[in-house]
């Protein structure tokens, strides 16, 4: 069995769904629970191949209900486990993410979006914000990291089992289906080798002892009798989350201060803002953006800060309005002067369309 | 810089693979690459598409809407295509007269290669192509016809058809080398190779002789056939 | 003289050539029940719903009113349109991911409650459409892209044997056979009287058929028909295991 599968660094040019398995294994998962569903398979590809030389493990389920809560059972018995999933799958595991939230379990789930509603297409879509942020029957508690390069996959597939681990809230790598498939330049290290440390999993069900004379038996639940206990329960898991949000938001943004335009857009489609903002800015217009990288919770304060340099926004997402949802929640009460957006729901967004719906724009006022 | 390559062709052709070593080239000579396929549902049929962009910077998105140069290897790869093509975009394709192109999996190598699960292909255009004439794009900046399954087929095998199609792709583009075309081949087939060195002669006669077939072709400046 | 062979009736032109992969076993199963709903003269009556997975291809293969649904979802959905509208035929069309894995709760359930429908499940041992997984009926030892190194009895138990299972808890009236794509003749007889059994108003009516999968299986047309004729049916007994006068028993 060999030790530890990253050298401390090492440059590689693989897919997305590569990159989260070699991520997990560097991240010392010790098992995967996954049902095929596209466009996430091949991280069970490489993780069952990869799995037996590491003395990992791995269970393809039933169903993706079955995966959801096979994943927070390995978790109990305190071992770092995972799963992926996609469009419908990501709906199926709502129940499951449901109770991580309520009994705070920290779940990790990569989820590559593709088209939806229902089967739609197994290609790409940036649908899944308003499951993968507030799905379920809760409110919320989730950090979700929006990726955009195989450099972010890798990064943040370490961090969400440490972020998860140490808040207790169930984590998201919110990647995508061109993300997953296409292959791209990434440094790979050991986490150590970074000066990254692992947060360490525990055990809750099945420690040492014998329950009730070595130690107080453990008894979960997520059901209350009434309306107060409930109200008790929740509470304080909502200031926690508060508590940890300001830890772990994370934005990017680039020339908001002194911006004419500032686009928004998250996940892959945010290479393409950048790289119409550089060109835009190459022509003399004082485009500037900003990215959210955790939807959950989302960079209110940082949006708030931008949008007090610049409020003509132009809004950008493979989806009908369900970034914009989220960030007009953030912007509330601040005043916007211009809120344009390009809605195109499965469907890739490339930098000449931004350059291009931009000038048009600007000719219009002027 | 930005070099933006369409390849496209029927399913079996090996234009995955294409695609994926012309990234891989690009990446080895420490360019940006970004490679990403086209997949449907089915899990063969219809047209198989791959994007491969080069760049000195970081490439904004996986897709595009125009391409610098298309390499189109069928008929109804010539119609998906077409959709990509603008005045500077430099069209290739086969113009086979023989026989069309042969669609093997099992192919030396390089058509086993397949870098995705299976659903890789286009649902887009199942329609049949009408018979009789391919039609052009006539808005390219020029447009190559390049006999490359008729060569395979006379001059070396008809397996080594899409690494004339490679070479083709490399002599336009020109934005990787050669060599580290080569490299990447070894990288992927190296041990095809070494038990039969002979693959590895032909695969890079034929990655030659698609540079060549181009090479006359745009000599002629960019002649329609 | 070469007998030429037409297409069912019941067949939608229009999306024909269809979109299975050079020799899927879907086609064939599709052929056979095609000839039934001609002989049967129920295409007015019938509805036809397919799975996710390759039987989706099949949501456009009929001229009969059909429904795609979701993954493992379709029994049910054929259920409630069944018990909203008795004179209407309804026909589960699955693969082996949909319906022992997904799918699984609805069958068994279905199969208590006795539901007056059909299902009929394509067995190719794996999941095809998604790039070649382990389904539950994947063989001992038989690679997929999730047993990459053989499909151990220790890790995940023997197979799923369908039929068998719902043989033994099948209620009065109910029909449930084993066919294969290696003798049409005898699947299509299955098929048929399974459809029959739900033309009378029996019970539910379940068809297994043993079928290809070259594509995901990597087997030339000789390996592809001798693994579907020496391994999977020294596996899966092909027979009818239970018929509506109540005998059972595989044949």
């Amino acid at each position: 069995m060999i030790e530890s599968p990253i050298k401390d660094e090492q440059k590689v040019f693989v897919t997305g769904n590569e990159v989260i398995a070699w991520a997990a294994l560097a991240a010392e998962a010790d098992i995967m629970y996954g049902y095929p569903i596209t466009p996430q398979n091949e991280i069970m590809h490489y993780w069952t191949r990869l799995a037996p030389k590491y003395g990992k493990k791995f269970l393809q389920t039933e169903d993706e209900l079955s995966a959801g809560f096979t994943t927070l059972g390995g978790i109990l018995a305190g071992r770092k486990a995972f799963s992926a999933t996609a469009g419908p799958g990501t709906i199926l595991f709502q129940e499951s993410i449901s109770m991580a939230e309520m009994m705070r379990i920290p779940m990790v789930v990569v989820v590559q979006q593709r088209g939806g509603p229902s089967t739609a297409t197994v290609i790409y879509s940036q649908q899944e914000v308003n499951m993968v942020t507030f799905g379920g029957n809760g409110e919320g508690w989730r950090v979700v990291y929006s990726t955009s390069t195989h450099q972010e996959l890798y990064d943040y597939t370490i961090k969400a089992f440490n972020t998860a681990w140490k808040y207790r809230f169930p984590t998201f790598i919110l990647g995508d289906g061109y993300q997953a498939k296409m292959r791209e330049s990434l440094v790979m290290y050991k986490p150590s080798a970074r000066g990254i440390e692992l947060v360490k999993p525990y055990t809750v069900l099945g420690g040492p002892g014998v329950p009730g004379r070595d130690r107080l038996a453990v008894h979960l639940r997520n059901t209350f009798s009434v309306e107060e206990e409930l109200y008790e329960a929740v509470m304080p898991a909502q200031e926690e989350y508060e508590q940890m949000a300001v830890e772990v938001v994370e934005h990017d943004s680039q020339h908001t201060e002194g911006a004419e335009i500032i686009i928004i857009a998250h996940g892959v489609v945010s290479r393409a803002a950048i790289a119409a903002m550089n060109r835009l800015r190459n022509k003399g217009i004082k485009a500037g953006y900003f990215r959210p990288i955790t939807l959950r919770p989302f960079p209110e304060q940082e949006l708030r800060k931008a949008a007090g340099h610049c409020s003509n926004f132009l809004l950008v997402e493979s989806a009908l309005g369900q970034l914009a949802r989220l960030v007009k929640e953030a912007l509330f009460n601040v005043p916007v002067e211009r809120f344009d957006t390009i809605y195109k729901p499965g469907v890739g967004i490339t930098a000449e369309e931004l350059v291009e719906a931009i000038e048009k724009n600007r000719k219009v006022e002027h | 810089m930005l070099t933006k390559i369409v390849i496209a062709g029927e399913g079996g052709q090996g234009v995955q693979a294409i695609g994926d070593i012309l990234a891989e080239a690009g990446n080895n000579e420490q360019k940006e690459a970004l490679y990403i396929p086209n997949f449907g549902v089915e899990q063969r049929g219809g047209v198989s598409v791959a994007f491969v962009q080069i760049s000195d910077e970081q490439i904004g998105s996986p897709k595009f809407k125009s391409a610098d140069i298309v390499m189109a290897l069928s008929e109804r790869a010539v119609q998906r295509t077409k959709q990509f093509v603008t005045g500077d975009t430099i069209f290739v394709y086969d113009n086979s007269l023989i026989a069309p192109p042969e669609v093997d999996d099992e192919a030396i190598g390089l058509q086993t290669y397949d870098t995705v699960a299976p659903e890789a292909f286009a649902d887009a255009v199942s329609e049949q192509p009408k018979s009789g004439k391919i039609e052009l794009p006539r808005n390219a900046k020029c447009v190559i016809g390049i006999p490359a399954t008729d060569t395979a087929q006379k001059e070396l095998h008809p397996r080594v058809f899409n690494m004339i199609i490679m070479g083709a792709a490399v002599r336009a583009a020109g934005v990787v080398k050669i060599e580290t075309v080569k490299q990447a081949l070894e990288s992927k087939l190296g041990k095809k190779f070494a038990d039969n060195p002979k693959l590895r002669e032909m695969n890079h006669q034929a990655l030659q002789r698609g540079t060549e077939l181009v090479g006359e072709a745009l000599a002629k400046e960019g002649a329609l056939t | 003289m070469a007998k030429r062979l037409a297409m069912p009736k019941s067949w939608h032109v229009e999306s024909k050539p269809h979109k299975f992969c050079p020799g899927c076993g879907h086609p064939l199963v599709l052929k056979m029940l095609g000839e039934v709903i001609d002989e049967l003269d129920i295409q007015e009556r019938l509805i036809f719903g397919c799975d996710i997975g390759c039987s989706l291809l099949a949501w456009d293969f009929f001229d009969v009113d059909s429904i795609q649904t979701h993954h493992g979802r379709t029994t049910p959905v054929m259920v409630g349109i069944k018990r909203a509208n008795p004179e209407l035929l309804c026909i589960a069309y699955m693969g082996d991911g949909a319906g022992y894995a997904i799918g699984s709760q609805h069958l068994v359930n279905s199969a208590y409650r006795n539901e007056k429908v059909m299902v009929l499940l394509a067995n190719n041992t794996n999941y095809a459409m998604t790039g070649g997984q382990m389904s539950p009926t994947t063989l001992l030892g038989q690679k997929t892209e999730t047993s990459p190194y053989g499909r151990s009895q220790e890790e995940t138990g023997n197979p799923t044997l369908g039929p068998e299972m719902i043989a033994a808890i099948a209620g009065p009236g109910a029909y449930v056979a084993r066919g294969t794509v290696a003798n049409m003749k005898q699947l299509k007889r299955f098929i048929k009287k399974a459809m029959e059994n739900q033309l009378a108003g029996n019970g539910f009516s379940f068809v297994e058929a043993l079928t290809t999968c070259p594509t995901n299986w990597r087997t030339n047309a000789r390996q592809t028909w001798g693994f579907l004729e020496e391994e999977m049916a020294a596996y899966f007994k092909v027979g009818e295991f239970v018929t509506a006068d109540g005998k059972r028993e595989a044949k």
